[in-house]
Formats: structure tokens, C-alpha cells, sequence
């Protein structure tokens, strides 16, 4: 990507839905880092929830805000994982097959509007990765979390299919983990770190999304996780909203905060929770907060 | 009549010997073949955790197969779409099935069933399946599978003739009508859009809905709803 300060950002459906904590807290260190956020000039969802439905449908939905991109000859930054794979899917598919192409553009054409190829996607945690840089970040640092332990998880569309995202391994994948040890805190290893939150089988099995959290959230305490850092609004919503729903269900107690990944790397900076907005987040950060302040208070 | 007895001593000595040698070894054959046993069905039978939600089978398995069921170019139909076209090299290995988090978790998804069955021309069994609503899309699947299909999108192209057959779950339709609608795949509160504004964040960036109907108006997208079924 050539222009590191300057790109599109796409927030996706779920995120102004319900998680602007996510992009609030995104929104904050990506300014503290100097990155000039324009937003989209037209926008409609990346369209990886009507893929099951059809899948011309998903593929002219992308490439239609793949087309609003070209037109800013900016590059777009994506918060959730989903738009990120989708997008860099179709746009890996359309600019190798040239007839799947031509019959997208015959009905992109109905909005004036043309794919050309010429605009890459890029999420967020491959963008502070390779554009901002792990060591800027580590420098950035002025209250290292070094009292946190924390557990990661990635989210399958940030990773998988492989063949669309090079940047990490799905089996075990590391750039998360160098991030949240960048903050200072200590990246804990458990057991099935990759495995899905099974956000898309909500609709139609409650009970699966529920299970799976249960399942993350025992291997996590297992391992004294402090919290669970997500990149993702979809795999945020599954393990926030579904950790009470296990506590009460099993007469279990978790109270293991579930962070987006800005959140954690703003306290780091020394940004003040509230602008933050940790209190937007349905398991409370109160416990997990007297870490980090202790850790400032020895500064 | 000593020697007489020490004869019969070792005689009913070596008769005990013999006797307890086959006891300990047809005890370690059995014990072997226990353990075969329970090697075999683990292998063999989907994995079920304690908390597996259901462990039967649906009837995509449990009817006799009849021959008019059975449409036998199904599998080079599926071999010509864009997402199944290695399906055809699918050896039945189950690696899809094992490594699924929701088949973990579900008594009825199976991948590696749904893929037997195209195979074998049961077209309208995959297709009528409510199970195929359960993938999850993680493609966990399709980057382990030995013989590289892509096994996540063949689950989709199955969903996507389904819904040319049959109708749409709701919670598709409520989708499809959000983002033709608004552009957005969830209907956005005015409290929510007018909340941006004392929380610090810009305006959401509109749709253009009049050019999204018309780019999608060649796609028939306004099936009727599928009515709700019991939960799988």
C-alpha cells in the first residue's frame, strides 16, 4: 500500500449496528498515529451475508464499493473481518478472471459505475502490522500493560480461505499476538486459539454460537486469561453478549472482559478509558482497568 | 512311588502353567481387541463431544436410498459451478467433518455426508437439508482438505441451488430486504445514527439504493420466506 497515512475506511453493517466501541477505539489510535481516515464516499454492505443467497449477488455488491474506492484512488481499511475477506476476494477474483469481470461491469454499469482493479483492502491488524510497524508501535508505548495477561483470538476471515490472505498463518496465526505483546501485556497460548465463534450460525442455531463460546471461554480461564482481545464486531458481539447468557446458563463465573484489540492498545498509550468508550462493553473492565492504572500510578 | 509322584507334581505343575499362560495372553487378546474396537469407532463415528447438542442422524442418511431418487449427473452439474469444481476429488477422507467447529457442536451438519450424497446423485436430499443452513463460513474446512476443494464454497453452491428450489430462511430475507432498502444489511436506528453525533463520530456514509435495485434487478432475490423450523 503506498499511501500509509491516507485511506478509505470501511466500517461494514455490524459495526454502526451495535459495536461503536470498536470504532470509536479504532478511530482514536489510528489518529494518534497520524492516519488520515476519509470515509467512504457511497457505501452498501460488502455483501458476505447474501453469499449463502447467491453469489453474484455478493460478488456485484463488493465490486460496487470496490468501484467507489477506485474513484478516491484510495485504498480501503476495514475494521471487520468479514468486509476485509470479502473484499480482497472479490477483488482477487475479478482481476484474474477477466469474462467474470466483463459480466460485473455489464451490470455495474447500470450505476455508471466500472471495476477497474486498482484499489487494495487491508484490516486492520495487517494494517498496523505493515504500515505503522510493530517498533513505531512499541515506541508509541508510554504505559506498558506488563501486569496483563491476555488471550487473542483472530477470526477466521482475517485468516482463511489462505489463498486470500498471505499476510499470517491460519494454523497458527502470530501477528495479534506480536501486536498485543507490543502493549506490553503477555499474550497467552490455549487450546483451539483459531477456532470459529460461530457468529453466522446465529440466525439459525442459537445454541452452536453458545456452546462455542463456552468452549473459548473455559479454554481461556484455563490458561488465567485476564481477557480476550477480538479484531473483529461479529466475533465481539458472540463472546460479549453470550458470556453472561453461559454464566447464568452453567452457573459458571468467567468475568473475562472481551476487548477490541484498539481498546486494549489505547490504554497502552496512555489514552483515558472513557475516550476508549470501555464502558460500552456489556462484561465490566473495572477489574482488569486497576492493572493498568496500578501499572501507571508506579510511572 | 516318590518318583511316581514327582512325575505327576511337575505333570499338574506344567498343567497349571499352561492353563495360566492362556488365561494371561486369550486376557491380553481380548483386552486388544477391545481397544481395537474403540480405536475403530473413534475413527470411524463423528466426533460428539459431551455437550454434542443431539446425536442422531437426520434422515438425510436414515431412509432407504430409491433408485428414482437419484439424478446421476448431479456431481458433473456441481464439477461445472464456480465453488465445487474439484468436487469430483473428494476421496471421503473426513477431515471437513472432523476439524468443523459446528459439526463439533451439531448431531445432524456433516460436510463430508452432504458431499457423499451429491456424489451419489441424491440431489434433492442435499438440496431439501436444513442442516446446509449451518455452515458457518470459518473455511476451516477448505484450507484443510487434503485434496484441496473448497469445501466451504461447495456448502455454499449447495445453499445457493437450494434457494433456487425452495425458499429463503428468514433471516436471509431480512438481510436482502435491509440492504436493498438502506444498503445496509441491518436496519440502523435513527437513536443510533443521531448517537454518532455526541459520541465524536462522522455522518454514515449513505447508499445510493436507487443504483443498488437497479444493479441487483436482474437477480431474483424476493423468494418467499422459508417457514421456521424446529431448531436443528
Amino acid at each position: 500500500m503506498s499511501q500509509t497515512n491516507r485511506c478509505l475506511i470501511f466500517l461494514g453493517c455490524a459495526i454502526p449496528y451495535r459495536v461503536s466501541s470498536y470504532e470509536i477505539s479504532s478511530r482514536k489510535i489510528l489518529s494518534h498515529f497520524g492516519v488520515e481516515l476519509v470515509e467512504m464516499p457511497e457505501f452498501n454492505c460488502c455483501g458476505l451475508p447474501l453469499d449463502p443467497i447467491n453469489h453474484k449477488t455478493m460478488l456485484l455488491l463488493a465490486a460496487k464499493n470496490l468501484a467507489h474506492a477506485e474513484q478516491t484512488g484510495l485504498n480501503i481499511l476495514t475494521l471487520c473481518t468479514g468486509c476485509a475477506g470479502t473484499l480482497k476476494k472479490v477483488n482477487t477474483l475479478l482481476k484474474e478472471d477477466s469474462t467474470l469481470r466483463q459480466q460485473i461491469n455489464n451490470q455495474l454499469k447500470e450505476a455508471n459505475l466500472e471495476f477497474k482493479g486498482t484499489t487494495e483492502t487491508i484490516h486492520l491488524v495487517q494494517f498496523l502490522k505493515e504500515n505503522i510497524g510493530i517498533d513505531k508501535i512499541k515506541t508509541a508505548v508510554t504505559n506498558p500493560l506488563t501486569n496483563l495477561k491476555v488471550a487473542e483470538h483472530s477470526g477466521c476471515h482475517l485468516l482463511r480461505p489462505k489463498q486470500h490472505h498471505t499476510f499470517d498463518n491460519p494454523e497458527n496465526p502470530q501477528t495479534l499476538k506480536t501486536l498485543i505483546k507490543a502493549t506490553g501485556a503477555t499474550c497467552l497460548e490455549y487450546i483451539n486459539e483459531t477456532q470459529c465463534c460461530g457468529a453466522p450460525s446465529v440466525g439459525i442455531n442459537d445454541k452452536i454460537p453458545l456452546q462455542l463460546t463456552k468452549n473459548k471461554l473455559d479454554n481461556i480461564q484455563n490458561v488465567q486469561a485476564q481477557a480476550l482481545i477480538t479484531v473483529c464486531p461479529y466475533c465481539h458481539i458472540v463472546y460479549d453478549t453470550n458470556e453472561h447468557r453461559i454464566e447464568k446458563l452453567y452457573n459458571k463465573t468467567y468475568n473475562i472482559p472481551i476487548l477490541h484489540y484498539p481498546q486494549l492498545l489505547g490504554l497502552a498509550l496512555g489514552l483515558k478509558p472513557e475516550e476508549l468508550a470501555l464502558n460500552d462493553l456489556k462484561i465490566n473492565p473495572t477489574k482488569l482497568l486497576t492493572h493498568v492504572n496500578n501499572e501507571n500510578l508506579h510511572q | 512311588m516318590f518318583k511316581a509322584f514327582s512325575t505327576t507334581a511337575i505333570i499338574v505343575f506344567f498343567n497349571f502353567l499352561i492353563t495360566f499362560i492362556y488365561f494371561v495372553c486369550s486376557t491380553i487378546c481380548s483386552l486388544s481387541v477391545t481397544l481395537t474396537i474403540c480405536l475403530v469407532k473413534l475413527m470411524t463415528e463423528p466426533t460428539l463431544t459431551p455437550t454434542a447438542l443431539s446425536s442422531s442422524q437426520t434422515c438425510l442418511t436414515s431412509q432407504p436410498i430409491k433408485a428414482s431418487e437419484i439424478d446421476p449427473l448431479f456431481k458433473y452439474e456441481l464439477a461445472k459451478l464456480s465453488g465445487s469444481e474439484k468436487i469430483l476429488h473428494c476421496f471421503q477422507c473426513g477431515t471437513c467433518t472432523s476439524d468443523c467447529p459446528i459439526a463439533c457442536y451439531s448431531g445432524s451438519y456433516r460436510p463430508r455426508t452432504l458431499i457423499h450424497l451429491a456424489m451419489l446423485g441424491l440431489k434433492d436430499r442435499v438440496l431439501n437439508s436444513d442442516t446446509l443452513w449451518l455452515c458457518a463460513a470459518c473455511f476451516t474446512c477448505s484450507d484443510r482438505c487434503p485434496q484441496d476443494i473448497e469445501v466451504a464454497s461447495v456448502i455454499r453452491v449447495f445453499r445457493n441451488l437450494a434457494i433456487e428450489h425452495n425458499c429463503i430462511p428468514q433471516i436471509f430475507k431480512d438481510q436482502i430486504n435491509a440492504i436493498l432498502e438502506t444498503g445496509y444489511a441491518y436496519k440502523i436506528s435513527e437513536m443510533r445514527t443521531k448517537k454518532r453525533e455526541t459520541q465524536g463520530l462522522p455522518p454514515l456514509p449513505k447508499c445510493n439504493t436507487k443504483n443498488l435495485q437497479n444493479i441487483l434487478k436482474t437477480i431474483n432475490l424476493t423468494k418467499k420466506p422459508k417457514p421456521q423450523t424446529e431448531q436443528l
